[in-house]
């Protein structure tokens, strides 16, 4: 890092400590690459003690629910069945198992190489999983568009999209997660803008669109904590460089036009209206829920697992009776610690060690 | 999920694809949620998607800045997660 930002960083850190005075804050974070950059630079050791940053259902891989995870392996263990996913979702227990474990999985990087697969394999069915926030989506809705006007027979997508407003809402609404700003995603704002999180304003809650690096978050820490002390409630954008206020239009109307609303469940927190996308008409033939016979089954959660408590910022991850015990990257018991991105992961690796 | 890295186009194909350079490897990406795209643009990839145009000064300076998220995290060279 460049001198003069470790000296920015430093005087930030100074002045959102001048600036909180022992006022108790806690700011929530909702992107699991946050969740990551918070803790791999150790910013909550520059924060002061009364400043709490705590991380939301940020991870779409551990808010997906088992039993959308077991649907999904329930495909993969179908004969001429090939299930495409991004590698974060490989390690997440469903049932009993996992992906990984199931018979026919291939990881892909881009969405794309799921397309070049059915083609490939014209005996087998492709199934892309269709993971991730708004800032995926439109890739998944793109593909669809493409493989619908190239007539592939053989290719489709199991729709498990969130949307992150709904989960704010709740989030608002739930007094027990006592939230006094958000840290809000800029990969998701890069495509819907900072517009689609300026229902905040009317909700009492303020937010800021962050970057990524050390200097961002801090820089962003810093412009909210102000905006709360001086009693303001906006939303503002320290992501000028990649954010705009209607985001990329394209990408974004991409979503609406192969998918609509619906409710959807997520993992330790329950349904949440509206926060789901299902796949429109006109596009079913493209829809596994549609193409496939198989019926989700109900599953339960791994006892003691409290992934949804501290998803809602009302836990931590060492108030978990499993936490570092029962439950370690390498033996997970929950969503949020196999993820990298996911809560107890990142505790695990950057508070324990 | 939706880590993102800045690269650089190098060259616009007619197949709804470019070439973009991330500190010297090339490699191709989509532009079908882009539009106004120009050979030279800075912009944010993910997933093998071009996402966003950026401004040219602020893709330097993010460029130097996530080398170092890069050395830190042992994350997304080639735009992988
Ligand atoms: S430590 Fe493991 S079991 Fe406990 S909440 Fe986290 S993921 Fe769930």
């Amino acid at each position: 890092m460049a001198e003069s930002d470790k000296n920015k960083i430093k005087s930030l850190a100074d002045a959102i400590r001048d600036l909180v005075d022992d006022t108790p804050i806690t700011l929530m974070e909702v992107c699991g690459t946050h969740t990551m950059a918070i803790a791999r630079y150790g910013i909550k050791s520059l924060l002061p003690a009364s400043l709490d940053i705590v991380s939301g259902p940020g991870c779409p891989v551990c808010v997906t629910s088992a039993q959308d995870i077991q649907f999904a392996i329930d495909l993969a263990n179908q004969k001429d069945c090939l299930v495409a996913t991004f590698g974060d979702m490989i390690k997440v227990p469903g049932e009993s198992s996992n992906l990984g474990s199931a018979q026919n999985v291939e990881v892909v990087y881009s969405p794309f190489d799921a397309l070049e697969m059915a083609r490939q394999n014209p005996g087998k069915e492709i199934v892309l999983l269709g993971l991730g926030f708004e800032t995926t989506t439109p890739l998944i809705a793109s593909l669809i568009k493409s493989a619908a006007s190239s007539n592939l027979g053989n290719f489709s997508v199991l729709p498990m999209h969130k949307l992150v407003p709904p989960a704010l809402k709740l989030l608002v609404a739930d007094h027990d997660s006592k939230l006094d700003g958000f840290i809000l995603p800029g990969h998701v704002s890069a495509i819907t803008g900072t517009g689609y999180f300026e229902f905040l304003e009317t909700a009492g809650i303020g937010g800021v669109v962050s970057g990524f690096t050390s200097l961002d978050i801090m820089e962003s820490i810093y412009v909210l904590i102000a905006d709360i002390i001086a009693g303001r409630t906006r939303v503002l954008n320290n992501y000028e460089r990649v954010v705009r206020k209607n985001g990329n239009p394209k990408a974004f109307n991409l979503i609406w036009e192969v998918y609509e609303p619906e409710d959807s469940k997520w993992r330790g927190i329950g349904t949440i209206p509206a926060s789901g996308l299902h796949i429109k008409d006109k596009y079913e033939d493209l829809d596994a829920n549609c193409k496939f016979e198989l019926k989700k089954r109900e599953v339960e959660e791994p006892k003691g697992c409290i992934c949804g408590e501290i998803l809602m910022g009302r836990k931590k991850p060492k108030d978990c009776r499993h936490f570092g015990k029962t439950c370690t990257p390498l033996y997970p018991v929950g969503p949020c610690m196999v993820s990298s991105e996911g809560t107890c992961a990142a505790w695990y690796k950057y508070h324990k060690e | 999920m939706c880590l993102a890295i800045p690269v650089q186009v190098k060259e616009i194909k007619n197949n709804n694809r470019a070439v973009v350079d991330n500190n010297g490897v090339n490699f191709e990406a989509s532009t079908n949620l882009v539009e106004n795209l120009k050979v030279g643009d800075f912009v944010l990839i993910h997933a093998g998607f071009i996402i966003e145009i950026l401004t040219r000064d602020d893709a330097r300076e993010k460029l130097a800045l996530l080398e170092e998220f890069y050395q830190k995290t042992g994350r997304g060279k080639n735009g992988r997660e």
